[in-house]
């Protein structure tokens, strides 16, 4: 009978027959599995934005506060009082146009870390590829990025500033390089999270720390000769450098420095994948 | 010659029994144990163990050597006792975690249904939820789009679909969501216990649902504690004990050697004493008997119980249910119901438990009683589902010479009048 099986191909060899074994070590990361779950991927972000959005008016109104009230204290605590030198650029725009990138940037980390368990029941319950989970939540931030960019433009019209027009789509690189870090440190954070609840007690210092390695309340031109090589490798530096060169058409363009981000991102955005799936088999028994 | 849609080849599970207990553990009892591990591994080596192995003593094997088939169109149920594997095996199949040993192939498109209404979020809507629970499900966006009137009306719920489901009541909320699992086309469905849930009213439905499923020619694989939902609806089913395939076979079958087992082990009475050593009270022991009822051919039933208490127990509740052997409950007396709550003194606590012509209630059959102690914020003190074994005996209801049994005439003695009132000539 086994033969017949042979000769005659089954009408239904095209189906999908899914094999299910036990798993060791590393794992492939499943593009393709990834790319046939892109709806639920997108009903995913849909779902957060609409949850976050619910009690509209003033859930709209939040997303833009959160960052311009942010601006203000700094504009006041470090423009005013420490007087940070700006190049001449007014505090509050030298200040935003940095604030726009990297709060996007840290809020997706942190809603990456805390992802896996708040979709702990679902986890539980239903199959899915579970790297979906983080990634939905790296990229609900867009919405958010695009309404504070927007409150960004206001404020560049208002100070006459005008962005390098020719370099304005460096701006979608430099994004994509945040969106991937966030994803990266994201997916570490997360795995940990599962394992050890604590996790969420060290994001808001783990973020907070690195606001302060990041020239977002100073221009990075004070930081030392001697530490600019360490600085230089968190990508973050190259990505607000970035905006803040594009949007305000001051200080250096992105030079051989931008690579190392790009390379520290890569290496940290792999790696966590990689973990990810060699330990994501286990989420549903620990979670 | 079809290939069969499930194929499940000595598939097992292990798990770290130290894993289940602290799987929450906090960055610093991780840092004790690192500083503390090269003195464990010193005691490992020593005693020749693997330190980097948890210990066999230390691992539970949730399931084990377990190989069957599942041919296409066939619904197999599975039955066995809480803990007897019968989840695990599900979220293995559903590829929620990962075997240990062995390895299952499922062929076509796997729906699973492990609980109803998953992915609902309370805030959105009831249409957004259907299309959001859908999706997770593992439906198309498109496929949703066609199907949606249908389920919305299958729901019930057409007036609501625009609000929260917050506000649904819970029987609402149960409808929608079980419409929208009722509408994935899967061609191999894996369904856990979800008529648990419901009142009985939608537990038909979700059976009414399941049936049709296996007469569309898709593949059912269905756990579940209702004995008689499993002889009606499935073909096979398997029967789980610790974790291994004690029978498999017809369901007719398979059912009735389970009750059988459950039956025998009630009888034992192997239960008592059962005590929750944790709140220091428990059921030392109980004892049913039947005595003659005051009228012919009644018997009234008595159930000695002794209830222990360490220390003074205020207000303890003593709820009471009878189960038949099809595993119907016949009643579930609670004691917020029926009042029965009593102060336990330090000691053994004497109670006698009567139900005088049971048998003029009850139809004839092997019912399972249940016990269970509560108090007031402790749903369960000590919760035995199988405290004793009773026979009914038969009694004349009707006066036919007939006597009711509960296997098929169902549990309840109806004191059903038909009368008839006139006669019109046509």
């Amino acid at each position: 009978m086994s033969q017949a099986n042979l000769s005659l191909p089954d009408k239904r060899s095209s189906e999908n027959v899914i094999l299910i074994e036990p798993t060791r070590g590393w794992i492939p990361i499943n593009l393709w599995e990834l790319w046939q779950y892109r709806e639920l991927l997108t009903f995913f972000i849909w779902r957060d934005l609409k949850v976050r959005y619910k009690q509209t008016a003033l859930g709209v109104v939040w997303v833009i506060l959160q960052p311009v009230m942010t601006m203000v204290v700094m504009s006041v605590v470090f423009g005013k009082m420490a007087k940070i030198p700006t190049d001449g650029i007014p505090y509050p725009i030298f200040a935003y146009s940095a604030l726009v990138p990297w709060l996007y940037f840290a809020g997706g980390l942190s809603r990456a870390a805390g992802s896996m368990i708040s979709s702990a029941h679902l986890i539980q319950k239903v199959y899915f590829p579970r790297l979906i989970v983080p990634i939905a939540s790296v990229a609900g931030g867009v919405i958010d990025f695009l309404l504070s960019f927007g409150v960004l433009i206001v404020m560049m019209l208002y100070y006459e500033m005008y962005p390098n027009l020719s370099m304005i789509w460096t701006l979608i690189p430099l994004l994509l390089l945040a969106t991937l870090l966030s994803l990266g440190v994201g997916l570490w954070l997360s795995v940990f999270n599962v394992y050890y609840r604590d996790v969420r007690y060290i994001v808001p210092f783990l973020t907070q720390f690195w606001l302060y390695v990041t020239p977002v309340v100073y221009p990075a031109r004070l930081v030392g000769d001697s530490w600019k090589f360490l600085y230089n490798l968190n990508p973050m530096v190259g990505v607000v450098n970035g905006f803040r060169w594009v949007l305000l058409d001051r200080g250096d363009p992105p030079g051989a420095s931008i690579w190392i981000s790009v390379v520290v991102t890569l290496v940290v955005l792999i790696t966590g994948a990689m973990y990810f799936r060699r330990v994501e088999k286990t989420f549903a028994d620990v979670i | 010659m079809d290939s069969p849609a499930i194929e499940v080849v000595n598939l097992g599970k292990q798990y770290v029994i130290s894993a289940l207990h602290d799987g929450r553990q906090s960055i610093s009892n991780a840092l004790i144990d690192m500083v503390w591990f090269p003195v464990r591994m010193g005691r490992d080596l020593a005693h020749g163990r693997n330190p980097f192995r948890p210990s066999e003593d230390d691992l539970i094997w949730a399931l084990r050597d377990v190989s069957f088939e599942v041919a296409r169109g066939e619904v197999m149920g599975i039955v066995g006792h809480n803990g007897a594997g019968k989840s695990t095996l599900l979220k293995i199949l559903t590829r929620i975690t990962n075997p240990t040993a062995g390895y299952a192939r499922i062929r076509g498109r796997v729906g699973s249904l492990l609980e109803v209404g998953t992915g609902f979020h309370p805030e959105l809507t009831g249409r957004e939820n259907v299309y959001l629970s859908g999706a997770i499900l593992g439906m198309r966006r498109t496929e949703i789009d066609r199907r949606f009137g249908e389920i919305v009306a299958f729901s019930g719920v057409e007036r609501f679909i625009d609000t929260p489901v917050k506000r649904y009541s819970s029987g609402m909320y149960l409808r929608l969501a079980f419409a929208v699992a009722a509408h994935l086309e899967p061609d191999v469905l894996l369904v856990d216990e979800v008529l648990a849930v419901g009142d009985a009213e939608f537990q038909q439905k979700c059976l009414g649902k399941l049936g049709t499923a296996s007469q569309e020619g898709r593949t059912v694989l269905f756990v579940s504690h209702n004995m008689n939902a499993i002889k009606v609806l499935c073909t096979t089913a398997l029967w789980l004990d610790g974790g291994r395939i004690r029978m498999a076979g017809a369901a007719e079958d398979v059912v009735d050697s389970y009750l059988g087992a459950v039956l025998q082990k009630a009888a034992q009475q192997s239960a008592f004493p059962a005590i929750n050593t944790q709140y220091g009270l428990g059921i030392e022991s109980c004892q049913a008997q039947f005595l003659p009822g005051l009228e012919d051919d009644t018997v009234d039933l008595k159930i000695d119980l002794v209830v222990t208490a360490t220390q003074e127990w205020p207000r303890v509740g003593i709820n009471f249910s009878l189960t038949t052997e099809g595993g119907i409950k016949a009643v579930s007396i609670g004691s917020k119901l029926s009042g029965y709550i009593f102060d336990m003194q330090p000691g053994l606590n004497h109670f006698s438990l009567e139900c005088s012509a049971i048998n003029r209630v009850l139809a004839e059959g092997s019912y399972v009683v249940g016990l269970r102690l509560s108090s007031p914020g402790i749903e369960r003190i000590v919760d035995v589902g199988e405290a004793a074994l009773i026979d009914i005996p038969g009694y004349d209801f009707f006066g036919t010479g007939r006597y009711p049994q509960a296997r098929h005439h169902g549990p309840a003695l109806l004191p059903l009048v038909i009368r008839q009132k006139e006669h019109v000539s046509s």
